[in-house]
């Protein structure tokens, strides 16, 4: 069984659900890691079906943005696809005011979010 | 710094070495008199998100996370407004030459976005001398 420490990790049917455990997703090193457990899931699980639940995440920097960016060029280069949900209001406005909103499919929570898979 | 100001019921004057952990435990106290003073939790999200992105720019591109570089972290608070500022001991640069990460062609970058969202959520963003300080002020929310 493989262990994360930043994520929590469950299957809904044919889709991945990936759960951040962490509040603040800012230090560096931190977003190193949880980058290398989600490129994992890709890579060397080859899940093609990815949401990400921020419900648990309160805080983010502009460096965790880099690696989402990062983890959907994976995704799209393997042919598979990924979507966010459970964004607080102000962690959404981040994304509207980087225009990252355009670039991610990001729905309002778990049930809108895998029904759209 | 801003002229003396009876209304500032909080300063914070610190050298630290260029170390974001070290930066952040002085961005928690920052944090923490906002909280003390009731401001709303979305103008805590907006200067805690600003202040992050000043101090990393300020540790890991002004003063390349050379540790034995200093950044400079003042900081004022009073119950309607914040002032902070931060200087690093790099070369400085150009603000006005950054790309606007937002157009098609700089949008899937991974990074570049912290002066963006800096003055995004902030009343006021300032670059001063060689641009290796920045100057960053909001006035609480009614």
């Amino acid at each position: 069984m493989t262990a994360y420490h930043h994520l929590d990790v469950t299957d809904v049917g044919n889709v991945t659900v990936v759960r951040f455990r962490d509040h603040k997703i800012v230090e560096d090193v931190n977003i190193q890691e949880l980058g290398q457990e989600m490129f994992r899931l890709i890579e060397a699980d080859g899940r093609d079906r990815l949401l990400l639940d921020f419900a648990l995440v309160d805080f983010l920097s502009s460096a965790a943005l880099g690696k989402l960016i990062t983890l959907d060029r994976k995704m799209k280069a393997h042919g598979g696809k990924l979507k966010l949900s459970n964004i607080r209001p102000e962690i959404y406005e981040v994304f509207a005011i980087t225009k990252l909103n355009r670039l991610f499919d990001i729905r309002k929570d778990e049930a809108d979010a895998l029904a759209a898979f | 710094m801003p002229a003396a100001d009876n209304s500032w019921t909080w300063q914070c004057d610190q050298v630290i070495p260029s170390n974001t952990a070290v930066g952040r435990r002085l961005l928690d106290d920052v944090l923490r008199q906002l909280e003390t003073l009731h401001w709303t939790r979305r103008d805590i999200f907006g200067v805690h998100l600003a202040v992050d992105e000043a101090l990393v720019n300020a540790i890991l591109h002004g003063n390349a996370a050379d540790e034995s570089k200093h950044v400079r972290f003042s900081c004022r608070i009073s119950p309607q407004k914040i002032h902070v500022e931060i200087t690093d001991e790099g070369p400085g640069f150009d603000p006005d030459s950054l790309p606007d990460p937002t157009t098609p062609c700089h949008l899937t970058r991974p990074g570049g976005r912290g002066v963006l969202l800096m003055r995004a959520f902030m009343g006021h963003v300032e670059f001063r001398d060689r641009g290796n300080q920045v100057v960053l002020e909001k006035e609480r929310r009614t």
